[in-house]
């Protein structure tokens, strides 16, 4: 099975000077997701890099949460393209001339 | 080392409030912050432009030094070591600068000299995790046809990294903890590693398998025989059929490429027959030809 590492979600606003809500709304809309263990909040560790890019979106970018959702999605549209692109531009080496 | 016009890069007035210097920064930076524009090298070079003339215009102290040494900016350190001979004055932290993958090593030349080590201008004191490095290995087909390793040199430092079989053009590959160094005791950015792999000459590839082009002169097309063909591993015979027509593809079940971290396995070698028309013919064999298309 494998191990997950949770990182408490009061350190990881202490250690970034944030507010405990806005990770709470984030988890509202379907951002983050937050374990709960004993009545204390835990974010996975595999999560880290997702939460750290929305904090300095709401920040230090004055992006608003329905901005991050936005973002979040456009982002994700954009990997997925490029993806596609990677393998579409790979097929059409197949036919092309050295 | 050129004067670098921070002013210029804000699209901001030498009047500008702190205020109109934070929102021009903002504006700015949600067009190229790094966060928005993964995998884009020139948005990362904007970005840090912007950071750049940030970090000094926010805070008053580095900016009130900018704008009175401006384009004598050269002489500022002289200045200043005069200056601080005569008092000894407390610097000040201000900025508020961008952590997104923004590191001391991003600042360009002119801010190092003029300002020392790049950023310290935080205002929040949070560990922030190193900035993620990027680079690019090409290698031959050949080369991605078996594991080996690689040194590779980032930023100084050799990495030797093990190059599985199979590796896609295109594809990237994440190193962990080998990008930049985090700050405040914050972890350590990634390397990302995008493969360039080469086409071949013989043989062209998609994905796991491998295409080539086989020519196969008319009499075997037409009356069968036994030919042999390159494959990545060597050379095998190969069994045409009567009658086989121009274009046709045959498939050879595991001669194609390694599939990616899957050892063992391989895709398919597949083989399309160009059937060569003889040229220069001799009378005598122009009349053979003859008597065949009568005969049908």
């Amino acid at each position: 099975m494998k191990t997950k590492y949770l990182i408490p979600i009061d350190d990881f606003c202490a250690n970034h000077n944030i507010d405990v809500s806005f990770i709470s709304s984030l988890e509202q809309t379907g951002l983050i997701e937050i374990t709960t263990i004993e009545e204390s909040g835990f974010i996975e560790a595999d999560q880290l890099l997702q939460l750290e890019k929305y904090v300095r979106f709401y920040y230090e970018m004055d992006i608003n949460l329905e901005g991050i959702e936005t973002v979040s999605y456009l982002l994700q549209k954009i990997k997925m393209l490029q993806i596609e692109l990677g393998m579409l531009s790979n097929r059409l080496r197949l036919y092309e001339s050295e | 080392m050129a004067f670098i016009d921070y002013y210029k890069i804000l699209g901001i007035d030498k009047a500008a409030t702190p205020k109109m210097v934070k929102d021009a920064y903002r504006k700015l930076a949600r067009k190229f912050h790094p966060d928005l524009n993964p995998n884009n090298a020139d948005a990362k070079a904007n970005f840090q432009q912007i950071n750049e003339a940030n970090e000094v215009l926010s805070d008053p102290e580095k900016r009130k030094k900018y704008d009175q040494y401006g384009t004598d900016w050269q002489y500022a350190e002289e200045f200043e070591k005069q200056k601080q001979q005569q008092s000894q004055s407390s610097r000040s932290r201000g900025g508020g600068g961008f952590s997104g993958g923004q590191s001391a090593g991003d600042f360009s030349d002119f801010f190092e000299s003029m300002f020392g080590g790049g950023g310290g201008g935080r205002s929040r004191q949070a560990k922030y995790r190193g900035e993620d490095y990027t680079t690019e290995i090409h290698l031959e087909l050949l080369e991605a046809y078996k594991t080996h390793k690689q040194t590779l040199s980032v930023n100084g430092n050799n990495i030797r990294i093990t190059i599985p079989a199979g590796v896609e053009n295109g594809q990237i590959i994440k190193i962990a903890g080998h990008g930049g160094q985090g700050s405040n005791g914050g972890p350590n950015g990634d390397l990302y590693i995008t493969f360039s792999v080469a086409n071949h000459s013989t043989f062209k590839r998609l994905g796991s398998n491998l295409f080539t082009t086989v020519d196969l002169d008319i009499y075997t097309a037409v009356l069968g025989g036994e030919i042999t063909v390159d494959t990545v591993e060597g050379k095998v015979k190969l069994k045409v059929k009567p009658e086989t027509q121009n274009g046709t593809k045959v498939n050879l079940k595991g001669k194609g490429f390694p599939v990616y971290k899957n050892d063992g396995q391989f895709g398919d070698l597949q083989i399309t027959y160009s059937v060569k028309v003889p040229t220069n013919l001799t009378e005598k064999q122009k009349t053979l030809f003859e008597e065949i298309r009568n005969s049908l």
